[in-house]
This record gives structure tokens, sequence and C-alpha cells, in this order.
């Protein structure tokens, strides 16, 4: 016993300084209000949001940024309800974050009490664990816990659930205790059998390409993932959340593959003798359908979470460990083959299928994204909210080092971006922030323009704006004759003057001929956030497209002459 | 064997001892559309865990799946699956059967052939207790159904590994 006596709220909040946390984003109410309290006796800072989804996406932003745990506190019932979304996009996409969530008193569980929910049962399927605290001797162990088990192995959301009286209960903290998880194990070095077995593989391929997924970046194999490629001289593609993994403007990458990945990421994909994920999960944007994805290619998985395998498609080869270990590892033993016609013939595709856009006509989405590309080469993170200028985004922001390309790719979060933006800045207070958002998301949680305006972050939001929600507009186009329901998005403010009423500068782009211009100017403007409306195109479509559970071979590059059947992959 | 076959499972798990862990635990069950059969929570010698013996049916894909994604949770210790290994499997039943005193002498026949225990008796009613496997149980009712069976109650699988391996 430390002979100090503590009440619950005061012993959550040293939890927190024990892990070192920073920044708490979150949003008062009746039952937290002990934990609010306790936090100003912290050197913990409150970030205050307008809506607890943004708090939750602020949080998911800062623990991409830097690894470590995102912390929310909000209140119970609709306050812990808000952050349902934002935990499920962190726990689709593997991010760490820690949820404390107010509670009503315990006699009052499950009697209907003012602003109760049952937020831990709600919890279950969204989260990596979640606990209900009972009595107050347990809140030193169950915070350390929280942040073990979000930020290790496979990291995920925890949600902690403190009832208002353990909140303002007293007792005396017993420093001397252990964290009691049995049933928690963190897979490392993958099985050596497994290893040189896929050495074996990776050594007798002639056309292999690497496969670079979230995994690698959450495990910090970017050196080692890049040290294999280059010695064996094998092509990287990435998924949306590999990105950064691998440079983008090195010689040997060929960018995104999947649905809306480069045309030479997706022929290397379907041209490839052995593909060797390390850390995605195949996902079905990646593999398509499914049964012929890769068919006659060896196909290697690393990954650190074993239910994955096996589990979109049957790998020859699976080892069960950490990214980096395991590439470190293979690195060892992988003897060069002769690659060079392989990567000719990757080269040919380059030059014959590049990431392309007609710069005539209304301003172009596209070329707005590359010359933001072309401006901040790199040295920049960028968050992309979800849609057609997400993956826009993807295919002409070419990222080069990890953490610093984020957005909601597993739950496809719209409203994600713009918030996920202001806990990357606060993270990284010295990097230039880019959110780069559709007119149809950002208004789903631009109220934090207020969060970004008080806290005087630098960030720079960029409107893709067509009035439309375009991926569905897109697919309406194409595979439902054009017959658009629900799209159009009249009504929207004006976002100039909607920056400026919130303290934030407001930017206007209409013409191609404009977007160097004002973009080095809102890129120049660092005394607070700013809001860049770029009024594009109104129907154009992302390519190259894969339609969804289609096979790589259906893949489209450009708009179709006649109607495309309708996809048979799900969304 | 067909890798897609349905097939009935049996399932052990140790997990931790604490509210809410069978419902996580479900969950996983529910959300690939497994049906459980019959399902047991006991304690074991260690007050902290609980045992759990589940007997599901689906095909054995989806169930390996599961059983990866059961291990996943941090309030599982382990979950196997033991189909196909040699284990020992116990069921109980408790069948309560209309019988009026002229079938008694039969029914209480029948009853010695599968070494059930009488554990109530009255005049119109006879209940009788029967462990083993569930093939036996499943004979048992079987057997029975030319009586009137008014009531039946199973406790489900319980499993436990031969010799020293664990369950």
């Amino acid at each position: 016993m430390s002979g100090k006596t503590r009440d619950g709220a005061q012993a959550l909040i040293d939890g927190l300084q024990q892990q070192n946390v920073e920044f708490i984003f979150g949003y008062p109410g009746g039952a937290n209000m002990p934990v609010f309290d306790a936090l100003l006796d912290s050197p913990i800072k409150l970030i205050l949001s307008r809506h607890e989804q943004g708090a939750t996406h602020m949080a998911d932003g800062y623990a991409r940024t830097t690894g470590k745990a995102g912390v929310v506190l909000v209140t119970s019932g609709p306050g812990a309800t808000n952050t349902i979304t934002g935990v499920m996009t962190a726990h689709m996409d593997s991010v760490p974050l820690v949820v404390i969530c107010g509670q009503t008193i315990t006699p009052n569980l499950g009697l209907d009490a003012f602003q109760e929910a049952d937020v831990s049962g709600i919890s279950f399927p969204v989260v990596k664990h979640s606990y209900l605290i009972k009595n107050v001797n347990d809140v030193p162990r169950i915070v350390k816990e929280a942040f073990y088990i979000a930020e290790s192995g496979r990291p995920g959301p925890v949600l902690i659930d403190l009832p208002k009286d353990i909140a303002v209960a007293q007792f005396e903290p017993d420093n001397n205790f252990d964290m009691h998880l049995p049933g928690y194990v963190i897979p490392t070095h993958g099985d050596p059998e497994r290893i040189s077995e896929a050495a074996e593989y990776l050594s007798r391929a002639t056309k292999p390409l690497l496969l670079v997924g979230h995994g690698a970046i959450i495990s910090k194999a970017e050196r080692a993932v890049r040290i294999l490629a280059e010695k064996m001289k094998i092509p990287v593609t990435s998924t949306l959340l590999g990105k950064g993994g691998f440079p983008e403007n090195h010689a040997l990458s060929v960018g995104m593959l999947g649905m809306h990945g480069t045309a030479y990421a997706n022929m290397a994909v379907m041209e490839c003798d052995l593909i060797m994920s390390i850390g995605s999960r195949w996902d079905d944007r990646i593999v398509g359908q499914a049964d012929i994805f890769c068919k006659d290619a060896v196909k290697i998985h690393i990954d650190i979470d074993e239910s994955e395998f096996n589990k979109m498609i049957c790998p020859d080869c699976c080892i069960h460990g950490d990214a980096r270990l395991v590439v470190e590892e293979l690195n060892t033993q992988v003897v060069p083959n002769d690659t060079a016609p392989w990567l000719k013939q990757i080269e040919k595709w380059k030059k014959k299928f590049p990431l392309s856009y007609k710069k005539r006509g209304g301003l172009k989405a596209q070329l707005v994204l590359d010359e933001l590309n072309n401006l901040v080469q790199g040295d920049a993170i960028i968050t992309a909210d979800v849609g057609q200028h997400q993956m826009w985004a993807a295919q002409f922001c070419r990222t080069t080092t990890p953490a610093t390309w984020l957005t909601s790719g597993g739950a496809g979060t719209m409203g994600y971006g713009f918030p996920a933006a202001i806990g990357a800045q606060l993270a990284q207070p010295d990097k230039l922030v880019i959110a780069i958002v559709g007119d149809g998301g950002f208004q789903m949680t631009l109220c934090e323009l207020s969060t970004a305006v008080i806290n005087k972050l630098p960030l720079k939001v960029v409107i893709i704006n067509n009035a439309y929600l375009g991926m569905v507009r897109q697919w309406q186009e194409l595979f439902f004759d054009v017959r658009y329901s629900g799209v159009d998005l009249e009504g929207n403010p004006d976002f100039v003057k909607l920056a400026e009423s919130y303290g934030a500068r407001g930017f206007r782009i209409r013409r191609n001929a404009d977007v160097v211009r004002i973009l080095s100017e809102a890129l120049a403007y660092n005394d607070g956030p700013c809001v860049i409306d770029a009024e594009v195109e109104k129907e154009d479509n992302v390519f190259p497209m894969v339609p969804s559970g289609h096979p790589y071979t259906d893949m489209v590059l450009e708009r179709p002459k006649q109607k495309l059947a309708k996809p048979v992959g799900s969304t | 064997m067909d890798e897609n076959s349905v097939d009935s499972h049996s399932i052990s798990l140790l997990v931790n001892n604490k509210p809410g862990v069978l419902i996580r635990i479900s969950l996983v069950f529910a959300r690939r559309g497994y049906n459980i059969d019959s399902l047991v929570v006991s304690p074991t010698q260690n007050e902290i865990y609980s045992r759990m013996s589940i007997t599901a049916s689906g095909d054995r894909q989806t169930l390996e799946q599961i059983i990866k994604q059961l291990n996943k949770l941090v309030d599982v210790i382990h979950a196997c699956d033991h189909t196909g290994e040699v284990v020992v499997e116990k069921e109980l039943a408790l069948i309560k059967v209309k019988c009026p005193v002229e079938c008694r002498t039969e029914v209480l026949q029948v009853s010695e052939h599968f070494k059930c225990q009488t554990v109530d008796i009255t005049e119109d009613t006879l209940m009788l207790q029967v462990t083993g496997g569930t093939d036996k149980l499943d004979a048992l009712h079987t057997m029975l159904t030319r009586y009137t069976i008014l009531e039946m109650v199973r406790t489900g699988k319980i499993i436990m590994a031969r010799g020293v391996a664990t369950t």
C-alpha cells in the first residue's frame, strides 16, 4: 500500500500519466465529471472535441502517427455510443485506442438509468478487449492492461467503462500489482521451418512480388522490407494502408494494388509467380475474386494474427509472427535470383499504363492532388477521408515514409479524414499536415473546425468538392444505368465562408491554371487551419477499376463505352 | 474428407471466469452463422477459470477460423476442436416418461439395459437419469419414444482429453 488515498478517477489519471499520455480527446457529461475534475490536476492536455466521433478519430490520427495508444474520454449513454463508429474504424485498421467511458453508478446498471447504455456489451464486436470496472482496487491494473493490450501484438481499441461510484470511491492504491492476462500471447519470431521454406520459395522465384500491408508499418518493418526488395530485386506493391511501408518513389515500387490500384501493380499481380504478403490481410478490395487470385503463383503470408491465415485465400506458406522479425530473418537466408526480365516487363507496363488524367476542361481532382504531391514531395502527413478523393489521393500522393498516410481503410468511415488530421498535427506539431476530404465526408465531422482553430493547428483541409457523393455516383453511372439516387449534395454550404465563420482561413480553386498558385499560398499559411475548396468537375470517375468481387482480368482502365455488368462482390 | 462437409464438432475452451465472457464467445459463432447445439459452462479446479464444452455443427473450414478467432479473445486461455481425437465425452439426460402401471415393467426393463437410474416415480410417470455418450442417449431416446416422453433435459456434452494431454 502506498498510504496515499486516491479516488477511482484520480487513479485512472495516474495510470494514464504512467503511460506518458500527452493528450486526452474528449467530451464531458454527467457520468465522467469526476474524471474531468481529476484531469485538472494533471499535465495531460484535454482536447475538447465538438462530437465524440470526432474525438475518437482524433485519437486514432494521433495513434497512427505515433504508434502510441490514443486516449478518448467520453460520458455514458450517447457520449459512449457516439464513439462506436470511431472504435470500429480503429478496430478494422488495427489502431491502438483506449476509450474511457463514464457510466451510471453500479447499483443502477441495467435499470435504464438516465444516460445508461450497456456500452461494454455494445462494444464487444468492435474492440480488441473491453472492461467494466466494478471494484475501484482494479483501476490501476485495468489501465495498465488496457494500454498493453491496445498497443501490443496486432493493435486495436480497448474500452474501459467506469461507473461514477467507482470513479469517486476512495482507496489506497497498491503499487505492486501484476497484469493478469493468461490468455494473451504475443507472437514474435516465426516458425524457423516456415521461414526457411519461404526463403527457398523467394530464392527460386523469377517473377516475385512483395505486398506490403499496414502490419509492416505497425511492426516498423520498413527497413527490413527495403533490404529484402533491394537485395532480391523484387518489385513492391502496397495496400491502401500499407502506403509508406516502402517508399513509393523507389524504382522498385509499383504503388497501390487492388480495386483502384495502379494498372501496373495489378498487372504484376496477374503475372507474378510468387506473392508475399507482409502484414496484409488479403482484403476483398485486393483479392477481387478470391478463388482465382494469383492462382498459379506461390503465396506466402506473414501475419501476427493467426486468424488471418486461410481466411480470404489459402497460402502455400504461412508465417505466424512479427513482420519485422520475420523479414529480418528471411533477409539472412534468401539468395538473389535473376529478376531482370521481370523488372523490365514491369517498366514496360509503367510506361504503357501510367496513372493519367486529362488536363483540359474543368478543374480536375487528380490535377489538384498531383500538384499537391509535387509541392510537398512526400514531406507531409496526409490524411484522406473516404470516397473518390481518397482513391485519387492514394494514387497521386506518393507516400515515402511510414505513418504519414492515414485513412480509414477497412471500415471506410466517412468523416474520418479531418479529425484524424487534428490528432496527427497535435502529435507532430512541426510537420505539415494535410487532410484531403470530399464535400460529403467533411460535412460529417466539420464541427471540429472549432477544435482545430482554438488549438491553432496549422493543418490544411483540401476539399475535393464535386457536390456529389462521387464514389456512389460513379457506381450508379457504371452499374445502375446512370440512375442517380441520393447522391446529389445540393445545398452544400459555401466552404470558404464556413471556414471563415469558424475563424479559419478559406481558399477556393476553380480553374486548373490556379491550382499551383493557390495551393502554394495555402501551404504557406501557418497561423491556424485553412480550408481549400477545390470545385472540381462533377462527374469524373476513378480508374483503373477492378469491379468488386471480379478477377483482375476485368480491370477497366478508362470510362467504358458500354454498360458493365453489376459487380458480384460486396459494396 | 470434404473440407466443406457439415458435421458436428466438440470444442473445449478454458476461459477467464468473468461476466461477459460467454457473450464474447457466442458472438464469434453467431457472426459466422454457426449454430451452437449444446454448451456447458462449469467451474474448473482453479476458481479463476471456467471450462466451456461446446458442440456445434457446420463446415470444418469455418470452424477452424472460428477456433482461431476464439483464441484471439483476451479472455480465452485456449480453445480447441477435439473432433476425431480420442477423448472422453459424456452427457447426462433426465427423461420423464408417461408410465401407467401396466407398462412400468417394460419401461424399467429398457432403463436397466441402458443402466439408467430411476430418480422419480409416481403413479403415472417415471423419471430416468442416464449418462454416457451421445449415441447411447440418442438410442435410449428412440427406445422411449414409443411411450410418451413428457419432458427431456440433456446437459450437453462434456469433454476431457485422455492421459496426460490437456483438454
